[in-house]
């Protein structure tokens, strides 16, 4: 398969962002209430995603390793001041609605994780494919988790009504305590899924970032020294 | 309303009603990793107290005494996260120098707060609010002990769990996040109370 076309592929399906690799769970905790804010939260950060990779990559041989972190996040900080000042001009409705998660796009570890394994080693080109696939995968992602919330919140998908099921609603999954249920049922049907896939001789990449009690997601990962501290806690116990 | 009557208001609401974590989802990744025993998680707690009200202050006296008087304002995402990942190594170096006891207890925490949304969203909160230096320090203190109530409530939760038996699927992080849900639950009882 073409170069790209791969890199497509692994963001939209192999290395789902949201469900396989399990990253950037906070947005996708909370902007998750209604299918729409799924769709502003992915598509701002795919933006934010698809042009910092390509800075980045383009940067690369000219960024000093040992300066690289504090030189991605002025990168994908500046972006996403850029992507949040178009938002506020042209899309204040959905700007209000998903306020202070836009600029806590700068700490989104899809895009610092994208940064440092992909884009800070490979050519502009599939760099900015990868950013393409991740930030679809994690579009998707965020909408598919949006329309199940905002069935079962508010009996409506994409803010249409739907009749039977708007009598049956339960308004708690459009809250806060909702998204942490939904999103556990998530991991446990994953859970069912990986092992399956394991036991079919086809096991999925692991889940990374917090939900895997896991640092090699997290953006500082190679500067952190905390880390060794939660590897060694996590190995008392069963996964 | 006096001015007190409105920092203790304040400080309530940043740190129950409006619960860091279980109604803001913000620094999930530490509430999820470092909530298996609570020893830890009140020591995470303690270096997340420290941080963010310092950061708190930090932040806004250089937004109100930099960014604001040269119409730099919209810098302040780029500004902030700087100033916080510097002022947390800042922190560590201090503390390993001059407070070596405290150093043992919250040092190994400190790295695992730099890019921990619940600071930067903290900091962005207090400028998007137009809270004064005093109010922005109290709003990040009751944030950060918002937090540790969570985390540690959170960590005595899971410490029972480890001996329940819960359906293989569920194992890990699904029970937490439930369980999670189930917190939150009762964290909206509060959200009357002011």
């Amino acid at each position: 398969m073409n170069k790209n076309l791969e890199r497509l592929y692994n963001g939209l399906w192999k290395e789902n962002p949201t469900f396989v690799l399990m990253l950037g769970m906070c947005p996708t905790l909370a902007v998750t209430t209604s299918a729409i804010n799924g769709i502003g939260m992915g598509l701002s950060t795919t933006v934010v995603l698809v042009l910092s990779n390509m800075m980045i990559s383009a940067l690369r041989n000219l960024i000093p390793d040992r300066v690289r972190m504090p030189a991605f996040i002025v990168v994908v900080a500046s972006f996403v001041t850029i992507v949040q000042f178009l938002m506020q001009g042209f899309l204040p409705a959905l700007y209000t609605s998903l306020g202070i998660y836009i600029p806590l796009i700068v700490v989104n570890c899809i895009i610092l994780g994208r940064a440092e394994s992909y884009a800070s080693k490979n050519p502009v080109i599939p760099s900015m494919f990868d950013g393409i696939g991740m930030g679809l995968g994690f579009t998707v992602g965020l909408t598919l988790i949006g329309i199940v919330r905002e069935i079962l919140g508010n009996g409506s998908i994409f803010d249409i009504t739907i009749t039977p099921l708007n009598n049956f609603h339960i308004t708690l999954f459009g809250l806060a305590p909702g998204a942490f249920i939904v999103l556990g049922f998530l991991v446990a049907i994953m859970n069912v899924i990986r092992r399956k896939m394991e036991k079919a001789g086809k096991p999925l990449p692991k889940a990374q970032g917090c939900l895997a009690g896991d640092c090699t997601g997290c953006t500082l990962s190679s500067a952190c020294t905390g880390k060794s501290y939660v590897h060694q806690e996590d190995g008392k116990e069963e996964r | 309303m006096s001015y007190v009557t409105g920092l203790i208001l304040l400080l309530v609401a940043s740190a129950i009603v409006n619960n860091v974590v279980l109604s803001q989802f913000l620094g999930l990744c530490p509430f999820l990793g470092v909530s298996k025993r609570v020893e830890t998680a009140a020591g995470m707690g303690g270096a997340v107290i420290f941080v963010i009200t310092i950061a708190s202050f930090v932040t806004s006296i250089i937004y109100k005494f930099i960014l604001a008087p040269t119409g730099f304002e919209y810098m302040q995402t780029i500004v902030f996260i700087l100033v916080i990942a510097a002022l947390v190594q800042f922190v560590e170096m201090f503390l390993k120098k001059s407070v070596p006891s405290l150093y043992q207890s919250l040092g190994v925490y400190l790295p695992l707060i730099t890019t921990n949304c619940a600071v930067l969203g903290t900091a962005i909160n207090n400028v998007t609010n137009n809270y004064d230096i005093l109010e922005s320090v109290i709003n990040g203190f009751g944030v950060a002990v918002g937090f540790t109530i969570a985390i540690v409530i959170m960590a005595g939760i899971r410490e029972k769990i480890e001996y329940n038996d819960i359906p293989q699927t569920f194992k890990g992080s699904a029970i937490v996040l439930i369980t999670a849900g189930l917190m939150a639950m009762a964290f909206l009882g509060f959200s009357g109370v002011i």
